[in-house]
């Protein structure tokens, strides 16, 4: 088989004692990148390109890779431990992988986001070893309609979840696109919504602002409200009995763990989506099919496995589209892709021809990276446990601070930081009044992507809205989205169908 | 004491003309931070790959004391990139890759307010080139037949460019006017994912940059009908220049870099060093002749000059297709 020799020559690239020595510091490197809110993948690696001169070119992107991959898992850390989210992609895994730290499973979480990681990332690059090709062409016949059904469903997997309060649930996914749509208008480039002609908002209203508002800075305010200024300690713990334990239990995230990797590599192969809108989505479809969709936000495992199993499959899935159209998928891979122009190695169809020993080696690597980047991060888990144990008077400071550091470290701009305080205290009032706080920033994740292929999409078909419903892959999808969205209306049918014997204002 | 005179006199001589061969830029000013290298479009277009080959040559070759960090502000036509860079006004540390819309946007839009007259000319890096480009599968192998096929396609017939108002609408104007076409222009952001809606068939045609085609190109999904440039591309020898087709139309971007408006002469001196430096390496000009560009290394009044020429020749352009 031809494809398992390319492999097996990656392999013998990848196991070079400089490539291996590469990878393995790339991903201890990229964990702690990770876990750092504020200093994300992108950052990480535009910072260590230059770093990369010492080594040969092939050594030199697989390390870079690494740090990408290890990011990947790192994200998930702050986000569990501290309820900041590390990086954009790690947004959803906060909303269950924060209540369990707090029920003191910080260290179950951890585990479940570490293995759900790694078998999203293996998954991946196993996609990606035997379908690249077809897969890149998956990726061509994305256009703006495609685009937009995509992020319809997107948005159906979060709002037809039922159980939730649906009005509520609109509420926040409207205020979320109002916010998406402040800044430069992408087609005709015309100011909107710059409220007060501050200069700030012309770049407009940057999500990780708002996820770091409302989950750092809100979260931290629940807490000071909720413990009444006494002095608490969290009871994570950790040995190694309960982390054998955990990783026994990882059976029950399964389901979770498999859908998210495949549903986030197919997200990541597209070249405008990577792996936030992926690992969002990721959550709400695991909400959709579990058996507890209402213990999701409050702590269940499941909605810790599948985003990190997605943001993973989605970190590898967007090399494709980099690798093989020279279209990066991720702000990362444009950095990534940009190394790789200097030593010559151009991105494009004609890469896995002229290239393959470079490309062979760098998919060998992925395979490699994450072993390592699921070693490391157990290995660490001890570690991260005894910050949690900090008492909260001396905890506290430190998130304010890396909330703080975090928000102004990707623009470099104040405004952004009395934004964060600003969501933050919004937020906080918004949970105390029962909103769901996790569809607004979906929306301001998704509102530009939908929004910027739906007018392209309108702008092909002069205006016909029958474009999304003719095509043969966005037909589908907008049908599938459709159904979702009509989904709690039927519920509700149904139950007025039934004579209800139930008492009314049960959970559906 | 002969010797002495002479270990004192020797360092002497080297350290002055160390000084006067390497000019300002050491005794003067050096970046006290990483500098902001902003780039006008969105990821893996044209102008954003050039400005990541830059960035890597400086780090490369260390031409710089402090790294130059890529951050790219597609917005608006590039219009979120000036209002930023305005904003920046007497910052030493922010510096910007522009390409046309450079002229186009503050045109346009006078409300954002940019004089571009006023940024710091650091350099002028290439000219990039423009060629027409169709899909493989459409059969059309020459203008003729382009022309044909937009026709009767009407306004169905879609071009995919990077922006509205910027270099690909004005091409595609040129083209609707020269040939009575009815091509309907759709923006997208950034260069990238322009060729690649031509490759997926999106779009019926599109005006790359040859580094944005290349790859496309090169395996073969992609033609190369037209250039709009002054002779034959020796990349692409097979398509002609639109000024043998009879139609005398020369179109190039800039390729360059500007520092923020009232930069101190000090850093616009360092910077102007930099990227002379950078234009100098064999990386650069091994790249620009890969990439079919052309043009030399242009700074100070010199590009000053250039631009308003420029500027000029695109506010007849824009007000010839009634965008102002």
């Amino acid at each position: 088989m031809e494809i398992l020799d390319h492999l097996i020559q990656g392999f013998a690239i990848a196991f070079q004692p400089l490539n291996l020595g590469l990878v393995i510091f790339g991903c201890a490197l990229g964990l702690f990148i990770g876990a750092m809110p504020g200093l994300g993948s992108v950052n990480g690696v535009a910072i260590l390109l230059p770093m990369t001169f010492l080594v040969p070119p092939t050594g030199a992107i697989i390390f870079l890779a690494a740090i990408y991959y290890g990011a990947m898992y790192g994200g998930a850390i702050s986000s569990i431990m501290l309820g900041i989210p590390g990086a954009s992609t790690a947004v959803a895994t906060t909303f269950d992988g924060r209540p369990m730290a707090l029920q003191g499973l910080a260290d179950k979480a951890l585990i479940t986001a570490a293995t759900a990681s790694f078998v999203g990332g293996t998954i991946s690059v196993i996609l990606f070893t035997l379908f690249a090709p077809p897969l890149a062409a998956v990726a061509l016949a994305f256009g703006a309609a495609e685009e937009f059904a995509l992020m319809m469903l997107a948005f159906a997997t979060f709002i037809g979840l039922g159980g939730d309060d649906i009005p509520k649930t609109l509420f926040s996914i409207f205020i979320g696109l109002v916010f998406s749509a402040v800044g430069l208008d992408i087609i005709s480039g015309q100011p909107r919504l710059i409220f007060a002609d501050i200069p700030g908002f012309l770049h407009g209203i940057n999500f990780l602002v708002l996820a770091i508002g409302i989950y750092g800075i809100g979260e931290m305010l629940w807490t000071i409200e909720s413990s009444k200024g006494d002095v608490q300690i969290s009871q994570a713990t950790v040995t190694v009995r309960r982390i054998i334990d955990d990783l026994r239990t990882f059976k029950h995230t399964i389901k979770a763990t498999v859908m998210g990797s495949f549903l986030g590599y197919f997200v990541g192969i597209l070249p405008a989506a990577g792996a936030t809108p992926g690992s969002l989505m990721a959550y709400g479809v695991a909400k959709t099919i579990s058996k507890h969709p209402e213990s999701f936000g409050k702590g269940n495992p499941e909605g810790v496995a599948a985003p990190e199993a997605a943001n993973n499959a989605a970190s590898t899935g967007s090399m494709l589209p980099m690798l093989t159209l020279g279209i990066p998928g991720s702000p990362t891979t444009a950095i990534l892709l940009g190394g790789m122009v200097i030593w010559g190695l151009e991105p494009g169809p004609m890469l896995f021809i002229e290239h393959q020993e470079f490309v062979w080696g760098l998919i060998a690597s992925l395979y490699v990276a994450n072993v390592f980047s699921l070693l490391i991060n157990v290995a660490f888990i001890p570690a991260f446990i005894w910050v949690l144990r900090l008492p909260f008077t001396i905890l506290a400071p430190i998130i304010f601070v890396l909330c703080i550091v975090g928000g102004y470290a990707p623009t470099q701009d104040m405004h952004d930081v009395w934004l964060i305080l600003i969501f933050g205290v919004v937020g906080y009032l918004m949970r105390k009044l029962e909103y769901p706080l996790a569809p607004a920033v979906l929306a301001i994740v998704l509102g530009p992507l939908a929004e910027t292929s739906m007018r392209q999409a309108l702008l092909i078909s002069n205006g016909s809205f029958m474009v999304f419903f003719e095509r043969p892959i966005s037909g589908p999808i907008m049908v599938t989205a459709m159904v979702l969205f009509l989904l709690p209306v039927f519920a509700w049918m149904k139950g007025k169908l039934r004579s209800r014997p139930a008492p009314p204002g049960e959970e559906q | 004491m002969k010797t002495l005179c002479k270990t004192a006199v020797v360092p002497a001589v080297v350290i002055v003309v160390a000084l006067v061969f390497s000019g300002i830029a050491v005794a003067g000013w050096e970046p006290k931070k990483p500098v902001d290298f902003i780039i006008m479009a969105g990821k893996g277009g044209g102008a954003d790959k050039m400005a990541r080959l830059m960035q890597s040559v400086i780090e490369k070759h260390k031409l710089a004391s402090k790294p130059f960090i890529p951050i790219n502000k597609p917005g608006g036509s590039g219009a979120e990139a000036l209002v930023h860079l305005k904003q920046k006004t007497g910052d030493d540390h922010t510096i910007m890759v522009t390409l046309n819309s450079f002229y186009t946007t503050p045109l346009r839009q006078p409300g954002l307010g940019v004089d571009v007259m006023t940024f710091a000319p650091i350099g002028r890096m290439a000219e990039d080139t423009f060629l027409l480009w169709v899909h493989k599968d459409t059969g059309i192998m020459n203008v003729d037949d382009f022309v044909k096929a937009a026709k009767s396609a009407g306004n169905k017939w879609i071009m995919a460019g990077t922006g509205k108002g910027q270099e690909d609408q004005l091409l595609t104007n040129f083209l609707n006017k020269a040939y009575g076409l009815d091509m309907k222009y759709v923006p997208f952001k950034g260069g990238g994912r322009v060729a690649k809606e031509l490759a997926g068939k999106h779009a019926n045609s599109t005006v790359n940059n040859p580094s944005e085609q290349l790859g496309f190109y090169e395996a073969g999904n992609t033609v190369p009908l037209a250039a709009f440039t002054q002779d034959r591309l020796p990349l692409f020898a097979n398509a002609p220049t639109f000024r043998e087709l009879g139609k005398d139309f020369v179109y190039f971007m800039q390729r360059s870099v500007v520092g923020a408006p009232g930069m101190s002469k000090e850093a616009e001196e360092y910077y102007r060093n930099v990227f002379k430096k950078v234009f100098q390496t064999e990386e650069w000009q091994g790249y620009m002749k890969k990439k079919s560009l052309q043009g030399e290394f242009l700074t100070g009044s010199d590009l000053k000059a250039y631009w308003k020429r420029e500027k000029d020749i695109h506010e007849t352009m824009l007000k010839d297709i009634g965008e102002i």
